[in-house]
């Protein structure tokens, strides 16, 4: 990959680079324009039924696409660097007719290779770390250089590879609060913790939100996502009163935060603030969004990641002191002195919206990605119930000769008699091998049809009985069962049960409870 | 008179009240006409039987002399009356002996074409188009997405294949009935003169397929006798699918996973089935050849029995056609 980079030219290089690392993003090639194409030439709905099945909108695309009868239009120059740049640069209203016309010209396979490149899937499968790693190699310089830069730059990463040619200096980012990479956490393997001190570790709780990074750096404020998407749009309640200078990394959630004792709210609740471009007044009162701290990366300008855990969390408690009450908070530390304590605590945790535990080694310092050592999660047990497959579907994609999504149901009483309710929809959990006995069971237990949905034989004695895992429930006035799960998944196959002995809605009900909000002391610095 | 009332679905298949029998039964019935003789669509334990001679006799070899109480064969284009309606065979162009039935009563005809193809097959006769009021489609591959390419391009694939890799055996899933003869024969057409080397449980369709005047060339049992594996390097070797996820494939040297199907049009299927060449090979009409079909038919109604029948069925009323799923059970949709 060096050697390419050091040999192929300005600008095809830099798009190579874009489609390994996956950052190419066409601002005019929207997937709903190539919708729109394809739907010049084709019925709505045929579209629908072969993307259902594909399971890939470029791959569909290339399959259905039909060149006109009237012949292909002359060939152009197909080189990566010209038909980017062709695209790069056309208008929202010549883009059409580009697109369409580089379509006509392919042919099947370069066909699905070109809509892959356009919409940003083409799988190279090389991971980011690699590409970084042959950049830093190129250019004979540190991989963290390249990290730092990475969230600043964008295709053709001109700038970039002159930079790492010799000829011009480092690239200034235009934008400093620009997102880092965020450090991951691995989970607890059976005998990890035998080998290690627990007092090199302080434990935190694990608080069910998203993950974010929040930056606020020369004037310009930002929230991003673990994954380094933008969501400050959806935010402005939190930006607005990020009134420090820095950048910290921490657990969006909605409700009140510690300091002013009010409840964490759950996660489905979170999830009314989540995916929008913009947000009302309402949203903002009903589902009000706070940040609970975990770490700091920068404060102000200076950068504290190579500091150690120790050093940054009392940096950080000192800035959250004197943050707005109402929408930050410190992620208190769990005091233990064994790990048989800590497993005690993690199966009871204080509050419903924790999730499990975080162990973070005190001498740490703040490295982007996952690696094994620093940091540990170790998450709650999850809930298992044993329910009954009502239906199934078929899956999408490489699944689609599969029936792998299920509808699965457990007992209730209705008109004096035991009747399934359905519950939830599983479609991971299983292996392969578990796949080909639940697609021939219900190959071999169909009762009816309805277009790709199968309803399977459930009788008391005569059904699939499967575990169902999840990691959370609440009532939900969306489903006929009254009860919404979060993540299930089949995680086994209960073929020693009949259908008879599977659990009744009462058990899931009571799962949901009561539980007393009771979260721990406001954090103290350690 | 409707056409409902001349052949309806019940859990045991397509009935014809007035002539009491079934097509393609699921369940074993009294009578029974069968279009073709794939497992899904002939079964055993019906008293009597109606088919080709050719499908007859594939049934026979498959389950035995005893498949059946008694038979009658069918002559392709020749009427017989059964009860108040006439029935009519007519080539289909799937296998050898397959054939679609017409029903006829009252001056009303329906075509039960039960699965069919339009492109030229070696090994067995052309589908026929009959005239009809309604027209009974599968629709195996009954989405846009699905374009069959040319099947002498999939053989060139395989014969490049062996050239490039002379040390690795070739091994070529492909279903007993009808799929394993079209590819042997299709090689035999491009030059292929080598022995071709079968699994087990093709020999004696093959060996029917060769007494009915089909040449399948010089074939040997896939069996090592000699212990010698590598008398398999760059050979060509055909079984059922299932055989190549089986231990069975373990005494090939290097063996090379083909699968010649309709699905291996699609990615990740190959993918999933860790087929490294993957042959787009089917007996079943295309998208573009299904919907030729019906503009070729002019039917007034459309039937759909199985496989991905709702996107046919709203192509059908796109074009103004009154069309609508008859939603039959036990029917395989994916095995091809």
């Amino acid at each position: 990959m060096a050697d390419y980079f050091r040999d192929a030219p300005d600008p095809d290089r830099g798009y190579a680079l874009a489609v390994i690392a996956g950052t190419l993003t066409l601002k005019a090639v929207k997937p709903n324009v190539l919708r729109q194409l394809v739907l010049e030439r084709m019925d709505e709905v045929l579209f629908r039924y072969s993307y259902d099945y594909v399971g890939d909108l470029a791959e569909t695309i290339s399959l259905v696409w039909e060149p006109p009868a009237t012949g292909k239009p002359a060939s152009s120059d197909l080189s990566l660097g010209t038909v980017m740049h062709q695209l790069e640069t056309a208008g929202r209203a010549n883009v059409h007719g580009l697109v369409r016309d580089l379509l006509d010209q392919l042919e099947g396979s370069s066909r699905f290779a070109f809509l892959k490149l356009i919409t940003g899937g083409l799988r190279i499968g090389v991971s980011a770390r690699l590409v970084k790693q042959a950049l830093a190699d190129m250019g004979n310089v540190d991989i963290t250089e390249i990290e730092t830069l990475w969230h600043g730059l964008s295709p053709p990463y001109v700038s970039l590879f002159q930079w790492l040619d010799g000829k011009t200096d480092k690239p200034k980012l235009d934008m400093p609060a620009v997102f880092h990479a965020v450090m991951l956490a691995t989970p607890v393997g059976d005998n990890d913790l035998a080998s290690l001190d627990p007092k090199d570790f302080a434990a935190e709780w694990k608080w069910d939100g998203i993950r974010v990074q929040l930056a606020n750096l020369a004037g310009t404020r930002r929230l991003y996502s673990r994954s380094g998407d933008d969501i400050s749009s959806a935010f402005p309640d939190i930006l607005e009163a990020a009134d420090f200078e820095g950048i910290i990394d921490g657990e969006l959630l909605v409700g009140g935060t510690m300091r002013t004792n009010r409840a964490t709210r759950t996660f489905s609740d979170l999830q009314q603030r989540l995916n929008r471009k913009t947000v009302t007044r309402k949203m903002l009162e009903d589902y009000p969004a706070f940040i609970r701290g975990y770490d700091l990366l920068f404060s102000g300008s200076r950068d504290m990641r190579p500091e150690s855990f120790l050093t940054r969390r009392a940096a950080l408690s000192a800035l959250i002191e004197k943050a707005a009450p109402s929408h930050f908070d410190l992620s208190p530390l769990v005091p233990f002195s064994s790990w048989e304590e800590l497993d005690r605590l993690r199966k009871e945790p204080p509050d419903p919206v924790i999730e499990g535990i975080m162990l973070k080694r005190l001498d740490s310092s703040y490295t982007s990605g996952r690696s094994k050592g620093p940091w540990f999660k170790w998450k709650r047990e999850p809930y298992n119930i044993d329910a009954v497959l009502m239906y199934a579907q078929r899956g999408h994609g490489k699944r689609s000769s599969y029936y792998s999504d299920f509808t699965f149901g457990v007992w209730t009483e209705s008109e004096g008699k035991d009747v399934l309710v359905p519950v939830g929809k599983a479609y991971f959990g299983f292996t392969d091998a578990e796949l080909e006995v639940l697609d021939r069971y219900v190959r071999n237990n169909t009762i009816e049809r309805f277009g790709p949905v199968r309803s399977i034989r459930a009788e008391p004695d005569h059904g699939f009985v499967v575990e169902v895992a999840f990691e959370g429930i609440n009532f939900s006035s969306r489903h006929k069962s009254g009860v919404a799960m979060r993540f299930p998944r089949i995680s086994r196959l209960r073929t020693d049960k009949l259908p008879r002995d599977a659990d009744r809605l009462e058990t899931l009900l009571a799962m949901i409870g009561t539980p007393e909000i009771n979260v721990a002391s406001p954090a103290e610095p350690i | 008179m409707k056409p409902e009332t001349l052949l309806y679905p019940t859990p045991k298949g397509l009935f014809c009240e007035k002539g009491g029998f079934y097509i393609d039964p699921v369940q074993p019935v009294e009578r029974a006409l069968i279009t073709h003789g794939h497992a899904d669509h002939a079964r055993a334990g019906h008293t009597h039987v109606m088919a080709t001679r050719e499908t007859l006799e594939i049934m026979r070899i498959r389950y035995g002399d005893t498949f059946c109480v008694s038979t009658q064969e069918a002559v392709l284009g020749t009427r017989t009356t059964i009860g108040d309606v006439t029935v009519s065979f007519h080539p289909a162009g799937h296998v050898l002996g397959s054939a679609q039935i017409a029903v006829e009563a009252g001056g009303m005809r329906i075509v039960v074409s039960g699965d069919y193809k339009r492109r030229r097959d070696p090994t067995c006769l052309s589908f026929e188009p009959v005239p009809c009021d309604v027209f009974i489609t599968e629709a195996t591959f009954g989405l846009p997405v699905f374009h069959h390419p040319d099947d002498r391009g999939e053989i060139a694939k395989l014969l490049t294949s062996l050239k490039q890799f002379p040390e690795r055996a070739h091994l070529v899933g492909a279903y007993a009935l009808g799929k394993a003869q079209r590819i042997i024969m299709l090689l035999r057409e491009a030059g292929y003169d080598a022995p071709i080397f079968i699994h087990g449980a093709l020999a004696r369709l093959c060996d029917y397929y060769e007494s009915e005047g089909i040449q399948l060339g010089d074939l040997r049992p896939a069996t090592i006798d000699a212990k010698d594996k590598q008398s398999f390097a760059g050979a060509v070797v055909v079984g059922p699918p299932s055989a190549f996820a089986d231990k069975w494939a373990r005494r090939f040297p290097d063996p090379m996973p083909i699968f010649a199907s309709g699905w291996m049009l699609v990615r990740q299927r190959a993918k999933q089935r860790g087929v490294e060449l993957p042959m787009i090979m089917s007996d079943h009409c295309d998208w573009p050849e299904l919907t030729a079909t019906i503009n070729e038919i002019k039917p007034a109604e459309v039937w759909v029995t199985h496989g991905r029948e709702e996107a046919l069925v709203r192509w059908c009323e796109l074009q103004g056609i009154a069309a609508r799923p008859l939603h039959l059970v036990g029917y395989d949709d994916e095995g091809e």
